[in-house]
């Protein structure tokens, strides 16, 4: 058997010949190891947002960016092992987004594992989500990585279940990003206890994938780019050699090295935020190490979503962000300085004026 | 006319400016307490125009302005008026909201005099207080 692991050049060649392709606004992931035979991929697509307006009419604009991930997802070449949708397939949770989002997502061809997002959880606490796409929090093993998936957005039991009136209004003050009277997301003890139980049986070197929808780091509370128990989440990943975090919500280009664990965000299908520095009246910790996408060009629908490759060679990420209408991105795990860098813009004089946000 | 009617005249005038300013206050004057309720007044627009920002109903989709700019961020109110790239031309903060209602919103654009209007920018502005002005930066 040649060796299966293709650069990023051989991979972005064959999918020129997708001219649409050229544009994704999903993650597609390569993991390439030392041991050639053990190269995979998977795709990653989040934040779809499927929004109903009536009968049978939702939100155009969001509609496309998934069905466009989805379409394009199918088209690669080579096939990705399978396909992981990181959360926020819904706007308000309703049956007929959950529903719609999963006929969309149907098409696809490959196995496909899904996180839960706050938008598709509080209207029913995520009763419906469940009977379509089953448990909330699990692990499998794949050709040598250790995947685990948790729902992070449960938030107190008080806000929960007896502060709002209504499971509709519970919804709504959820789903606002901005909103002050939502709550901090959180894991929670029952899913810490089985995660602990679940890592026993892993051995050290094994390296391990989390997925999450928000980011398993504090980084700005005010917009739920947060979670609560971040830390004795990361206490769980500490004895691994080689730990990474992939998560949604938060619709824009961010990473961070917190110790042995690597954390990477994933492009939105539906649309891009502003990172929280933006927000003049207030002080945030976007990761210092984060070169931010370019700002959005709302002109442009489809701008500030995109896609990456991530190779995890000898269990670290190189992650190829591929930009709609941009100059793509690679950021890549620098071993001289234990964190991953974007290869050409890192340095402060590299930084070009659409990656400066205000 | 004589002069003492002249004098009469002249003192009803300086009479009646004394009454006027006692009851409608000097022009430049104004008290703590003034100041207190033009704030309130002012905020009671800005908490309009929030209202309106978080709306499911300015536009014809369900989207509300902040399911993209939380806060109002990335919105830039203190850059405007600028040359907008895409339009080819220098336009007004409003005119990019009344963009954002065509076109993400799928909705109609508001009159320039409309009052929702006044209350978005308000809201929008304040979100962005302490920021100094620079019209025309991208």
């Amino acid at each position: 058997m040649t060796n299966r692991n293709i650069s990023r050049r051989t991979f972005m060649k064959r999918m020129g010949a997708l001219t649409a392709a050229s544009s994704l606004p999903l993650s597609l992931v390569e993991l390439s190891f030392a041991d050639s035979h053990k190269n995979f991929m998977f795709a990653y697509i989040s934040d779809a947002h499927i929004q109903h307006i009536t009968g049978t009419k939702f939100v155009r604009n969001w509609d496309r960016g998934l069905i466009r991930a989805v379409a394009e997802t199918n088209l690669l070449q080579p096939k990705p092992d399978f396909i992981v949708f990181g959360g926020d397939l819904a706007q308000l949770g309703t049956r007929p987004e959950l529903d719609h989002g999963a006929e969309l997502l149907s098409k696809l061809n490959y196995k496909t594992y899904c996180v839960m997002g706050e938008h598709d959880y509080y209207l029913d606490l995520g009763e419906y989500w469940s009977k379509l796409f089953g448990p909330q929090y699990y692990s499998w093993d794949h050709k040598g990585v250790h995947f685990i998936v948790l729902n992070s957005i449960l938030t107190y039991d008080e806000w929960t279940h007896e502060r709002w009136p209504t499971a509709e209004q519970r919804m709504l003050e959820m789903a606002g990003l901005d909103n002050p009277n939502g709550s901090p997301f959180m894991v929670g003890e029952e899913q810490r206890k089985w995660l602990a139980k679940d890592l026993e049986k892993v051995d050290k070197k094994t390296p391990i994938v989390l997925f999450s929808h928000s980011p398993i780091q504090k980084i700005y509370k005010g917009w739920n780019f947060w979670t609560e128990d971040a830390e004795e989440v990361q206490a769980l990943l500490k004895p691994f050699n080689d730990a990474t975090v992939v998560y949604g919500h938060v619709h824009q280009i961010q990473y961070n090295q917190i110790e042995n664990i690597s954390f990477h965000a994933v492009m939105a299908t539906a649309w891009p935020w502003p990172y929280p520095q933006s927000y003049a009246q207030a002080e945030s910790n976007l990761p210092k190490l984060t070169v931010p996408m370019n700002r959005a060009d709302p002109f442009f629908e489809r701008d500030a979503t995109g896609w990456q490759f991530i190779n995890l060679k000898t269990g670290r990420v190189t992650m190829d962000y591929n930009l709609y209408n941009n100059t793509n991105r690679t950021v890549a795990y620098n071993p001289k300085t234990g964190q991953p860098e974007d290869v050409d813009f890192q340095a402060a004089d590299k930084i070009i004026p659409p990656q400066i946000h205000f | 006319m004589s002069r003492k009617r002249n004098n009469l005249l002249v003192a009803a005038v300086f009479i009646m400016i004394f009454i006027f300013i006692i009851v409608v206050g000097y022009a430049d004057e104004f008290s703590k307490e003034d100041l207190e309720r033009w704030q309130k007044e002012y905020m009671s627009v800005v908490e309009t125009g929030r209202e309106l920002w978080v709306s499911a109903d300015l536009g014809t989709n369900g989207v509300s302005c902040a399911q993209c700019h939380p806060n109002a961020a990335n919105t830039h109110p203190e850059t405007y008026p600028k040359f907008q790239q895409q339009l080819g031309r220098v336009v007004a903060l409003r005119d990019m909201i009344n963009w954002c209602l065509q076109n993400p919103l799928e909705g109609e654009p508001l009159a320039l005099d409309d009052p929702r209007l006044v209350a978005i920018e308000a809201y929008v502005t304040y979100e962005r207080r302490g920021v100094p002005l620079e019209p025309g930066k991208h």
